[in-house]
């Protein structure tokens, strides 16, 4: 039987809902039966490959560079499930959203900074005026709201995906969950 | 023999089920006592109805006009239907919109887990918002020493300004503004610590959301206990 290829990818989150994820435990062991992952911060490969089966997206779209990275997913991706709060609401991210980004760039490397206050101008992406959820950007396939979402629910959602039966989604999870 | 003092009695039909009701009951009352779910959110047992989430929304045959099943009195001959395609979709919009109103982050909110919102939204199947995200920037109001505002989690369900002024007979919560700008205020817009409030807490266990919470619950636990509401018109009725 060949085997799905699966990305996981962290954007702007806390990674907690790819800890969640690791918390299937011995799970993992049976699901990597049917899941290759070939793309994750989890694996070296740096790039994104040109062909990904499924592809879990954590955290919201805060800079130019998560956007950028959300549509070149979106293009090399079969099914892309949206993973977590950050990736559907916006979530703590977004709590950055009534102040501009002038005021939480200032706050962060001006006000609260000791020594060499400055704007980082390399490495550092440019911040988008409001940090908004993938959705808002692409197609998105399955919703898995949760902050994170359960083990659990990661391996009830996962094992409908290799049956072809989808599951409920809010019999297993919520906002804030 | 006296005869019995006449009682008007309305027969109509609920989701398919023969039902009878006194006359002046609300489609609502009616379908709880006969065991028929129709999701609410304004509306609190032992407060005035006001119709102003709209969740409650319902069919009657005849008309294409949708009725809030909180107000909305009984009529003979009746046919409600109170889920449908058409119900379902409107009630998941309400809902959507209010998410997107305001900055309701339910993973750092005290009422997570206790909401009545974010339970609504999981039992309508509610997995996303479709709507682009107001984000306003609104004020918490911490001037009270037992309780805390915060605007942010408000969906104007009013329930605080009735259980003031119906049940504590105190009205010091009312609605400023029109429209997205409406904000529950305290007397005349003053500080809530500085107001006439008599610190008896209703208004925050009437409160479906995380606007209203008591201090001492941040970093716990909040669940609230509307129930109390009920026993106490009864026993104010009995005096």
């Amino acid at each position: 039987m060949s085997k799905h290829t699966l990305a996981t990818v962290w954007l702007d989150g806390c990674s907690g809902c790819h800890m969640s994820f690791l918390d299937m435990d011995e799970r993992l062991v049976e699901l990597a039966e049917h899941f290759d992952l070939i793309y994750s911060p989890l694996v070296d490969l740096k790039t994104y490959p040109e062909h990904v089966d499924f592809a879990l997206v954590e955290g919201a779209i805060s800079s130019t560079d998560d956007e950028a990275k959300i549509k070149k997913i979106r293009a090399h991706t079969g099914v892309l499930i949206a993973m977590g709060d950050c990736a559907i609401t916006g979530n703590v991210p977004a709590m950055r959203n009534p102040y501009s980004a002038k005021e939480v760039t200032d706050r962060a490397y001006f006000e609260n900074a000791s020594a060499q206050q400055q704007l980082p101008t390399i490495y550092v992406p440019t911040l988008l005026k409001t940090v908004r959820p993938i959705q808002e950007f692409v197609k998105v396939d399955y919703y898995l709201p949760g902050c994170p979402p359960a083990a659990d629910t990661f391996h009830a959602f996962l094992t409908g995906l290799i049956e072809g039966k989808p599951v409920d989604v809010s019999a297993l999870t919520r906002f804030g969950a | 023999m006296s005869p019995a003092p006449a009682v008007d009695i309305k027969t109509l039909t609920i989701d398919g089920k023969e039902v009878s009701a006194r006359a002046g009951q609300t489609i609502l009352e009616v379908a709880r006592e006969n065991s028929i779910a129709i999701p609410t959110l304004c509306h609190l047992d032992g407060l005035s109805d006001v119709g102003a989430c709209r969740l409650c929304m319902v069919e009657i045959a005849g008309t294409p006009k949708l009725f809030p099943a909180c107000v909305a009195t009984v009529e003979e001959g009746q046919v409600v239907t109170t889920s449908s395609d058409r119900l379902k979709k409107h009630r998941r919009t309400i809902l959507e919109l209010l998410f997107a109103e305001r900055n309701h982050v339910c993973s750092v909110c005290v009422a997570n887990g206790h909401c009545e919102l974010q339970t609504l939204g999981q039992e309508q199947g509610l997995t996303h918002i479709r709507l682009p995200y107001r984000n306003p920037k609104l004020e918490i109001d911490g001037s009270h020493e037992r309780f805390t505002l915060d605007q942010n989690r408000c969906i104007l369900c009013t329930r605080c300004v009735r259980v003031c002024a119906e049940v504590e007979g105190a009205h010091i919560w009312d609605v400023m503004g029109r429209g997205i700008d409406s904000m529950v205020i305290t007397d005349l817009h003053q500080p809530w610590g500085e107001s006439a409030c008599t610190r008896c807490g209703k208004c925050v266990q009437v409160c479906p959301t995380g606007a209203l919470f008591d201090k001492s619950k941040v970093g716990s636990p909040h669940p609230k206990y509307p129930e109390f509401l009920p026993a106490l018109q009864m026993m104010r009725e009995q005096q």
